[in-house]
C-alpha cells in the first residue's frame, strides 16, 4: 500500500519527478535554440526571451550592474542570441550554458570598455563528437541536482564566483578565510560536479 | 605541442565566472587555444554557470521589453570590425606563432616588440593592461634565473618559447604554471634557448632574498 511506503522514498520519488521535469525542460530549450538558427522563427525567439530574459537580467544585477543598465545589457545579450543562433552547437552546450556565456562576455566587455578580449572557447578542429541532440542538456540538468547537494561552504564559494563575479582574493577577504581555502573549496565543488558528469557521460 | 602542465580547477572556475583580471583571462584563453584537455574542463566550468543561470531567481523585465526586442530583430547588424573576423584572427595567430587571444592583443610577433632590459639576461614587455596585478612578457637568457619569490595572490605563467625548470618541475612551450601563496619558487632557464613567457598576477609578488627585493621595482610584477 502506498501509505506504508517509508517517507524517504516518497520524497525521492518526488525529487526524481522534479528532476526529470527539469531535464525535459532543459532539453526542450536546447532544441528550441537549435531550431531557431534554421527557422528564424520570431515566435520561438519570443519564447526563449520570455524564459531566459528575466534570468539573464537577474544574473547581471547580481554581478553588480544597476537594474536599468542590466535591462539594457539583457536586451543586448538576447539580441546576440538571435543573431548568433547559427553558432550554437547543441552537442557542446545546453541553451542555458550558451546564453550564460554570451551574457558573461557582454558584461566583461562592458566592464572593461575595450573589446580586446577573446573569451569564446575556440572550436576543436574536427569534432568527432556525435552525441545525441541535447545530451549535454541532460548532463547539465543532473549537475544542477548535484549543486543542490554541495556542502554549504562549497556552494557559497561557487555562488560568489558565478553569481557575483568575485575573484578568489575578494571571496577570501569577504569570508575571512585564506586564499588557499577558497581555492580548495572550489576544487572540491568542481570535482564533485565532474565525478557526476563523467560518471554519466 | 605536448603539454604537461595545466590549470588548477579553481582558475578555470574563475575564468568561466568572468572574475579574472584581463591579463589572466588572456593568458587562460591563450592556453585554451593550445590545450584541448583544458578546453574540455573549461566547457564544464561554463556548464556550471549554465546550471546556475537556470536556478537563479528571475527578475522581471519591463513590460514592453519583448515588444522592443522584436522590433530590433530586423535591424541591420552594425558593421563588424575586420580584426574580429575569425579568419583574420587565426591568420594573425599563424603569422606570429602565438595563440589567437595574445596575438590579437600584441598585434605583432614577439621578436618585434619593444623589449626593455631589466637586469642581467632578462628583458620585459609590459602589456599595460588595467586591473589588479600585472601582465608582462619576460624574455630570459639561457642559464639565467628569476629571483626566488613567493606570491601574495595568484600567478599564472604560460611558456611561449623555450623552457625553464623550478621546484615544481620542467615547463616547456604550451605549459602553464598556476601557483599562489602556498608556492615559493625560482625558475631557471634550462636549455641553450632563451625562454619567453607570459606572466599574469592578481597581486604583487613577494621576493624573498635581498637581490629579489632590489629587483622588484624593476621587474614590477
Amino acid at each position: 500500500m502506498l501509505e506504508d511506503e517509508p517517507e524517504g522514498k516518497k520524497v525521492t520519488a518526488a525529487a526524481d519527478l522534479t528532476q526529470s521535469k527539469q531535464k525535459a525542460e532543459r532539453e526542450n530549450w536546447t532544441r528550441t535554440l537549435a531550431s531557431l538558427a534554421e527557422s528564424r522563427d520570431k515566435q520561438l525567439f519570443a519564447q526563449l526571451f520570455t524564459h531566459f530574459g528575466p534570468r539573464v537580467k537577474a544574473y547581471i544585477i547580481r554581478l553588480g550592474m544597476p537594474p536599468a543598465t542590466a535591462e539594457e545589457v539583457t536586451q543586448e545579450a538576447m539580441l546576440s542570441v538571435w543573431r548568433k543562433a547559427h553558432l550554437f552547437n547543441a552537442a557542446k552546450a545546453s541553451a542555458s550554458t550558451w546564453i550564460f556565456t554570451l551574457a558573461r562576455n557582454l558584461c566583461i566587455d562592458r566592464m572593461r570598455k575595450e573589446k580586446t578580449q577573446e573569451y569564446e572557447l575556440p572550436d576543436d578542429e574536427v569534432d568527432p563528437d556525435t552525441r545525441d541532440y541535447g545530451e549535454q542538456a541532460v548532463l547539465e540538468a543532473q549537475m544542477k541536482t548535484v549543486i543542490d547537494t554541495l556542502p554549504e561552504a562549497q556552494a557559497q564559494v561557487l555562488f560568489l564566483s558565478y553569481y557575483e563575479g568575485k575573484s578568489h582574493s575578494e571571496i577570501a577577504e569577504q569570508l575571512g578565510i585564506p586564499l588557499g581555502s577558497v581555492k580548495s573549496r572550489l576544487r572540491l565543488a568542481f570535482s564533485k560536479l565532474k565525478t557526476h558528469w563523467e560518471g554519466r557521460a | 605541442m605536448k603539454i604537461s602542465h595545466h590549470f588548477d580547477d579553481a582558475t578555470l572556475i574563475a575564468y568561466a565566472s568572468g572574475s579574472l583580471p584581463q591579463g589572466m583571462a588572456v593568458l587562460v584563453g591563450s592556453h585554451l587555444h593550445w590545450c584541448k584537455a583544458c578546453r574540455d574542463r573549461a566547457r564544464e566550468a561554463d556548464a556550471v554557470g549554465g546550471s546556475l543561470l537556470e536556478e537563479i531567481e528571475p527578475v522581471e523585465m519591463s513590460g514592453d521589453a519583448l515588444a522592443q526586442m522584436l522590433d530590433c530583430l530586423d535591424l541591420p547588424e552594425a558593421q563588424r570590425l575586420p580584426s574580429t573576423e575569425p579568419e583574420v584572427r587565426s591568420q594573425k595567430a599563424m603569422e606570429t606563432g602565438l595563440p589567437a587571444p595574445l596575438a590579437e592583443l600584441l598585434g605583432r610577433p614577439l621578436d618585434q616588440l619593444q623589449w626593455r632590459r631589466i637586469g642581467y639576461g632578462v628583458h620585459q614587455y609590459d602589456l599595460g593592461l588595467e586591473g589588479p596585478g600585472a601582465t608582462r612578457l619576460l624574455r630570459i637568457a639561457p642559464g639565467v634565473s628569476v629571483p626566488h619569490h613567493s606570491h601574495r595572490g595568484n600567478e599564472l605563467t604560460l611558456i611561449l618559447r623555450g623552457s625553464y625548470s623550478d621546484e615544481l618541475g620542467r615547463f616547456c612551450a604550451g605549459d602553464v604554471a598556476d601557483v599562489d601563496t602556498d608556492v615559493a619558487h625560482q625558475p631557471i632557464v634550462d636549455t641553450g634557448e632563451e625562454c619567453i613567457c607570459l606572466i599574469a598576477t592578481d597581486a604583487p609578488l613577494k621576493f624573498s632574498g635581498l637581490m629579489g627585493r632590489l629587483a622588484q621595482p624593476f621587474i614590477g610584477l
